[in-house]
């Protein structure tokens, strides 16, 4: 069984479809990318699963249980919980604080909270920043902020919308790092991605949004050799250069 | 700072300065002047008051003008019980209390589902609603109110009438309770949930943090501490009518006392009470003549003046000092 089923997903706002009859599967354990062009409705898809918008049709399945109208925090207390795309520090909070936060879920014990908060802050390397309030951060430490607070949660399923946009090469080459680290702990991981590089090192499996319609899914290899992707998203050029540089071979 | 069972440098500030408050009543100046006696007892109640407030207004982010209808619901739990029962008041304190955390709860469960300043608008037609029901409400005494009638004075029937001592430690009992519950609060999941609350309903959200059920417990504490502070305020007034505690001016003063000494912050509540009540205090005692409203005017400005200045209050201009001192500090040691 699935960590996460979606079943024929929807969402509508007024006559914009912004998912439209979306289905796939998250096992337990795997690394799912979630491609598309802007718009094709992948944030969208986020908010669906994570309990912030109602779908208007169709189903989600977390961990065997129907999670469709599900509050977010209900969501979030069975163990799947997101990033935003635009982050969102608890701005006048320390990052400490921030983290924390999320470290409560599992308990109120502050000393065992404390101890689960350092040590997200410091797989996201953040330690050094942890006393300075969360809003005065540059933006990469504020998205690895969004990663490390979630993760804090102890999640199942963590979903990270863009979490790599807007960083610097080294700064994403250390968001990989710390993503590979959280799938050797066993997390179970939902991506979103614009970097194409980025996700297909990654990624067991692709999922590719279009215009809220799933045009295709699977392998990071078959993703880049399938011709509607290439044709919606990537374009020809650039799988020519991802085969090229090699980087599709990912070590499995 | 968050290990449990530890004392730290900042409890030892605070249990230091509880002894310094409790010590007062017994130097020369406390007794000097009964007029100084009371406007100390004040400062203790309203920074409690204050300090009431802060767990929602500050803490939670959630700004209610509303809370002078919990602090009345109070003051007549202990009023009904003296005066119309003839009973001690301490069952009336905790029945008003009780009643202030469920009228609280029940108001706020459908103004919490309005987002931002409607809250904060809604609150301010409770207190209207509230003022002309007790009005007209014969059976708590209607406009006239409740009038204490004389007993034994001590802790039992909690009046004095020839020492203030009494009173003094009375009110400062409360102050310890509340701001007690409030460091205990601060370094709880709890707190870490209000402020999450007030920083971004929807992150908390997505952490698993139950935002409806978190603003509504700050409510009922929040109204549950100001319900005690009314009841004292009744005790020694040795009354209590509509006007007197049910209105936007009291209203105003739990709002504005932390606005003033700082918003979210332990020490505010204290030092805006310290701010502004001997300044109330002492304006009514000596332009009393000219009518109310001068207080509130001075009020006003000093409020517009700070917050402008430094919207994190008393607390932010303080802060600003020290670390502007340690700075210099760490500045020389490097030299
Ligand atoms: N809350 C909303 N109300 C109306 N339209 C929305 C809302 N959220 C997203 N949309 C629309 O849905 C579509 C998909 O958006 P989104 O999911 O953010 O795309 P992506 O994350 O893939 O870039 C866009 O056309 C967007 O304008
Ligand atoms: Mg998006």
């Amino acid at each position: 069984m699935a960590l996460l089923e979606v079943r024929n997903l929807t969402m509508k706002f007024g006559s914009l479809v912004a998912c439209n009859d979306v289905s796939f599967d998250v096992e337990k354990g795997s690394v799912v990318g979630l491609i598309g062009p802007n718009g094709a409705g992948k944030t969208t898809l986020f908010n669906c699963v994570s309990g912030f918008y109602k779908p208007t049709s169709g189903k989600l399945i977390f961990d065997g249980r129907d999670v469709t109208n599900l509050p977010a925090y209900e969501v979030a207390r069975l163990g799947a919980v997101r990033t935003f795309q635009v982050v969102r520090p608890l701005k006048e909070m320390t990052v400490m604080d921030n983290v924390l936060v999320g470290a409560f879920l599992r308990g109120a014990d502050a000393d065992t909270a404390h101890k689960v908060a350092e040590e997200c802050l410091s797989l996201c390397r953040l330690e050094d920043k942890s006393h300075n309030l969360a809003g005065g951060l540059p933006i990469g430490y504020k998205k690895r902020l969004e990663m490390a607070r979630a993760l804090a949660t102890g999640p199942n399923l963590l979903m990270l919308d863009e979490a790599m946009a807007g960083l610097t090469s080294t700064e994403i080459k250390e968001a990989l790092e710390i993503i590979k680290g959280l799938r050797e702990r066993g997390i179970t991981l939902l991506v979103v991605e614009h970097i194409m590089e980025a996700i297909m090192s990654v990624a067991d499996m692709v999922v590719v949004l279009d215009g809220g319609v799933k045009i295709a899914e699977g392998t990071p290899r078959e993703i880049v050799e399938d011709e509607k992707v290439i044709t919606a998203y990537l374009g020809a050029k650039f799988t020519e250069r991802l085969k090229r540089s090699g980087e599709v071979t990912r070590n499995d | 700072m968050l290990t449990k069972g530890k004392i730290d440098r900042k409890d030892l500030f605070w249990l230091g300065l509880l002894a310094v408050f409790a010590a007062i009543p017994v130097t020369p100046w406390f007794n000097h002047s009964s007029f100084a006696q009371h406007v100390l007892i004040q400062v203790f109640l309203y920074s409690s008051m204050a300090q009431a407030w802060n767990i929602l207004g500050g803490y939670c982010g959630q700004v209610s003008f509303g809370h002078s209808v919990f602090f009345g619901i109070g003051a007549y739990g202990a009023g009904m019980a003296v005066v119309k029962f003839g009973l001690i008041p301490w069952p009336g304190i905790l029945a008003g209390a009780v009643i202030a955390a469920v009228v609280a709860v029940a108001i706020s469960y459908p103004c919490f589902k309005l987002k931002g300043h409607y809250f904060a608008i809604a609150t301010f037609a409770i207190v209207e609603i509230f003022n002309r029901l007790f009005m007209v409400w014969y059976w708590v005494g209607g406009a006239i109110g409740l009038d204490y009638g004389f007993t034994q004075p001590g802790w039992k029937n909690f009046v004095w009438y020839q020492s203030k001592v009494g009173y003094f430690y009375g009110v400062l009992l409360l102050f310890m309770l509340v701001f007690g519950i409030v460091r205990w609060i601060e370094r709880h999941r709890f707190g870490f949930y209000l402020r999450a609350v007030r920083e971004g309903q929807e992150t908390a959200e997505s952490l698993g943090v139950n935002s409806t059920r978190v603003k509504l417990s700050a409510m009922a504490l929040s109204a549950f501490l100001a319900a005690l502070c009314g009841a004292f305020f009744a005790q020694y007034n040795y009354r209590v009518d509509p006007p007197m505690v049910m209105s936007l001016d009291m209203s105003m003063k739990f709002v504005l006392i932390t606005i003033l000494g700082g918003l979210g912050t332990f020490y505010g509540p204290l030092l805006g009470a310290a701010l502004l009540i001997p300044l109330q205090e002492y304006t009514r005692a000596y332009l009393g003549g000219i009518g109310g409203g001068v207080d509130l005017i001075i009020f006003g400005l000093l409020i517009v003046i700070v917050v402008v200045y430094q919207p994190k209050g008393i607390m932010g201009i303080l802060d600003r000092i020290l670390n502007g001192i340690r700075r210099s500090r760490s500045g020389e040691g490097g030299k």
